[in-house]
């Protein structure tokens, strides 16, 4: 009984409408009404919430504040003594920085390519927003769908505000990456004959989402990692990098780890860099819950930008319609895109439907904050926040008992642990700090504007525009990081070590900061969030 | 309709701090001025990174859980297990087969299991781990697959096998071995794959990449939507 006396009373109004729900379509927004939602509701709109960036190559471009506070801090080198000449602790041909699905990627295709390869990780190698991606992957590999279909589903999506180049790659390779994943042994949902079962995402026109039940990026994750390790790349754990090391010519040189449990600064000398950090959620922008991995922090891109990589819609942030609100223990986890895939539909008080359940995200988040917000028509919880209904238990109703089980066993469990049984009780929802869709400026093969430093996954910016689809950040890690690793390996075969190791950039940048007086006392990467005795 | 929320006294290993109930243990360590970096991973159930160990107070029983997805309670001693030194056995998946002699050569442990069920109490999915192992013994790797599938390899079964099996890398080869052999090949995933490496879906996708906004627009705005 975790649903109060007063919660239960309301969820009768959606068991009341119910019925009378099944197999009713409600109506698309118009392209008008949604711009007009998103500019009064979505986050990326409330001006305050933003500040001019006063350093570095995208100086005066518009950063979220707390991002922001990130870009404009010290480095935690500024008081290190660091002997740059010494033998570096390691010396490789490509260096990947995090150990994510981008990192693991990025691994396997450059260490196939002959490459010496090391993977340094500020947690344990698989501790990524990969993990926790649930929902699925899109590929366009049906006969009634194409690459190019998917194309325009992803620059539609995107605001066509996307990297025509890398929304290009992302699609046309979609569907090797699933055979690469199949081929790997990677345990997707199929029909007897080995056929793939997809759905339907926000903002998909054919049903192109691949899942493994809803543990898809958990799945393909310890996959990844399980082929890591048998192919004896070397990985090494709880070493965050917390800058980019440059050679006397400003490219790419490794980066300065910190061991995490010593409190050691290491050197990695490398002849190419990969930066697959990931996104920065933990930043909790505008308060917001996150649906976020602990160490998503956004170390890749200061360290990326203090080396001078540019940035691309860095103000662009994606909220996950439907972020857990209560019981209070599931505030802000990712309720997986699949639930709504299916069928799921948001209620307001009522028990009424009041937007389209396959808007894409942000369109879809923006309404979720006008019912609460505008037209007061949540549901306020004990917590003293309020949330709407998503309606899970019709889906029994709809697709047949046993369902939910079947399909949504991560979330199923999730909800019983705190008391609710999402079969016959509705979820409570709000949207969720959930993805960051611009990030450093890469080109097709990942390169970013630094020569040698290359940049994958949710680090990485352009591909998505300013709106990333459901299922195509699960798809981007793997085409680009493996792009990036590929690449990275073909140009550290033809090209000597680096030289000479140096941190003069961020001196240069510290200097920037302090004419701007930008930084106060503030240090970053920050590594990880801060949550004592709060 | 706020409520009041009630504290709590836990014993974070043997140590007393009194923290809010409605907290997961996670969110009690954090409380209790823990920063944590073991022990602390995606904070949502999937990754595995905070088994923990615990006991109420005048209980004899041990009782196990993720501290990101348990609640802490009056009374509660706890300690985390962040990593358990199981074995990985390596493997080409190309040279192997998902036959028992295959399997035997990389995990001849599973033929110790003593069947004490010791590693089905302590799964935090509640996975009926004994029962892939037997599986996997005897190759049906299909089955042990299915059943093994929610495993977040935490490693708490490991802990307390007596016959040190270590489970869940024995589960995730048997699952690439069911899905690289006994699961078919989607029929029509190769023939899209080549398709793409011979151009031949070029023309129609670069048709897109080189039209103006507007016309994008128009042709998303019109986009046949499958049913």
């Amino acid at each position: 009984m975790t649903y109060t006396p007063q919660l239960r009373e309301l969820m009768k109004k959606v068991e009341e409408t119910r019925p009378s729900r099944v197999g009713v379509h409600f109506p698309r927004m118009s392209q008008e009404e949604r711009q007009d939602v998103l500019q009064k509701f979505h986050p990326d709109y409330i001006e305050d919430g933003f500040r001019e960036l006063k350093v570095g190559v995208n100086k005066g471009s518009r950063l979220p504040n707390e991002m922001a506070d990130v870009f404009e801090s010290y480095s935690p080198l500024r008081d290190v003594e660091l002997d740059l000449t010494a033998d570096p602790d390691y010396d490789v041909d490509v260096l990947i920085i995090g150990g994510g699905g981008a990192g693991a990627s990025a691994a396997l295709d450059a260490h196939a390519a002959g490459a010496k390869v090391m993977i340094a990780t500020k947690l344990r190698f698989g501790d990524a927003n990969t993990m926790m991606a649930q929902g699925g992957i899109q590929a366009a590999d049906k006969e009634n769908d194409s690459p190019a279909i998917h194309y325009l589903d992803v620059m539609g999506g995107g605001r066509l505000e996307n990297v025509p180049e890398l929304a290009r790659a992302l699609v046309m390779d979609a569907p090797l990456v699933i055979k690469w994943l199949e081929d790997m042994g990677t345990m997707f949902d199929k029909k007897e004959d080995g056929t793939m079962i997809t759905n339907h995402g926000g903002g998909t026109s054919r049903k192109r989402m691949h899942a493994a039940r809803d543990y898809t990026g958990a799945e393909i994750m310890r996959t990844l990692r399980d082929e890591v390790y048998n192919q004896g790349i070397n990985v090494v754990e709880f070493a965050a990098a917390v800058e980019v090391l440059l050679d006397e010519n400003g490219r790419a040189a490794g980066a300065v780890l910190y061991n995490l449990e010593t409190e050691e600064y290491l050197i990695a000398r490398a002849k190419t860099v990969i930066i697959a950090t990931g996104g920065s959620g933990r930043l909790h922008y505008r308060g917001f819950p996150t649906s976020n991995h602990y160490g998503a922090t956004a170390d890749g891109l200061i360290m990326g930008y203090r080396a001078g990589a540019k940035t691309i819609y860095a103000d662009s942030i994606q909220y996950h319609p439907t972020g857990g609100a209560y019981p209070p223990q599931l505030l802000g986890l990712l309720v997986t895109e699949k639930t709504r895939g299916l069928g799921a539909t948001p209620l307001n008080i009522k028990g009424e439907q009041f937007v389209y359940h396959l808007e894409t995200r942000d369109v879809e988040s923006s309404a979720i904050i006008r019912e609460c917000e505008e037209r007061g028509m949540g549901v306020p919880l004990p917590t003293g926040i309020t949330a709407v209904w998503l309606d899970s238990p019709i889906l029994e109703l709809t697709h047949g008992e046993g369902t939910i089980e079947r399909q949504l066993p991560a979330m199923l469990r999730q909800f019983q642990r705190f008391g609710v049984d999402i079969r016959k009780e509705p979820m409570l929802i709000y949207p969720t700090l959930h993805y960051q869709n611009g990030g450093l400026l890469i080109d097709g093969n990942g390169h970013s504007a630094v020569e040698n430093l290359y940049v994958a996954g949710e680090a990485a910016g352009g591909i998505h525009g300013t709106n990333r689809l459901m299922g195509n950040s699960l798809l981007d890690i793997i085409v680009f990081g493996r792009r990036a690793g590929r690449d990275a390996a073909a140009k550290s075969k033809d090209m000597p070590g680096p030289e000479k190791l140096t941190l003069e950039h961020v001196k240069a940048y510290h200097r920037e900061l302090e004419e701007a007086g930008a930084a106060g006392s503030r240090v970053g990467p920050i590594l990880l969030p801060h949550y004592t005795h709060r | 309709m706020t409520e009041e929320i009630k504290m709590v006294d836990i014993f974070l290993m043997g140590k007393r701090y009194t923290v809010p109930e409605t907290l997961t243990i996670l969110d009690a360590m954090e409380y209790a001025g823990y920063q944590l970096t073991r022990g602390c991973g995606c904070r949502a159930g999937f990754c595995g990174a905070c088994a923990t160990v615990f006991r109420m107070a005048n209980d004899y029983e041990l009782q196990v859980g993720l501290a990101c997805q348990t609640k802490v309670e009056d009374g509660m001693y706890l300690a985390q297990i962040p990593f358990f030194p199981g074995r990985k056995a390596s493997f080409n998946l190309e040279d192997i087969q998902p036959s028992v002699a295959h399997f035997a050569q990389l995990y001849p442990e599973v033929y110790r299991c003593l069947g004490c069920s010791s590693c089905n109490k302590v799964c935090p999915q509640d996975i009926d781990v004994m029962q892939y192992i037997a599986y996997c013994q005897r190759g049906d790797f299909a089955k042990a697959a299915d059943i093994s599938f929610d495993c977040v390899m935490c490693g708490l079964c490991v802990s307390r096998c007596p016959a040190n099996i270590v489970h869940y890398n024995a589960a995730l080869t048997a699952r690439r071995l069911y899905s690289r052999y006994i699961a078919k090949p989607d029929p029509f995933l190769s023939e899209r794959a080549r398709a793409i490496k011979d151009g031949e879906m070029d023309a129609e996708i670069d048709a897109l990449v080189t039209a103006d906004n507007e016309k994008l627009q128009e042709l998303y705005n019109e986009r046949e939507i499958e049913k």
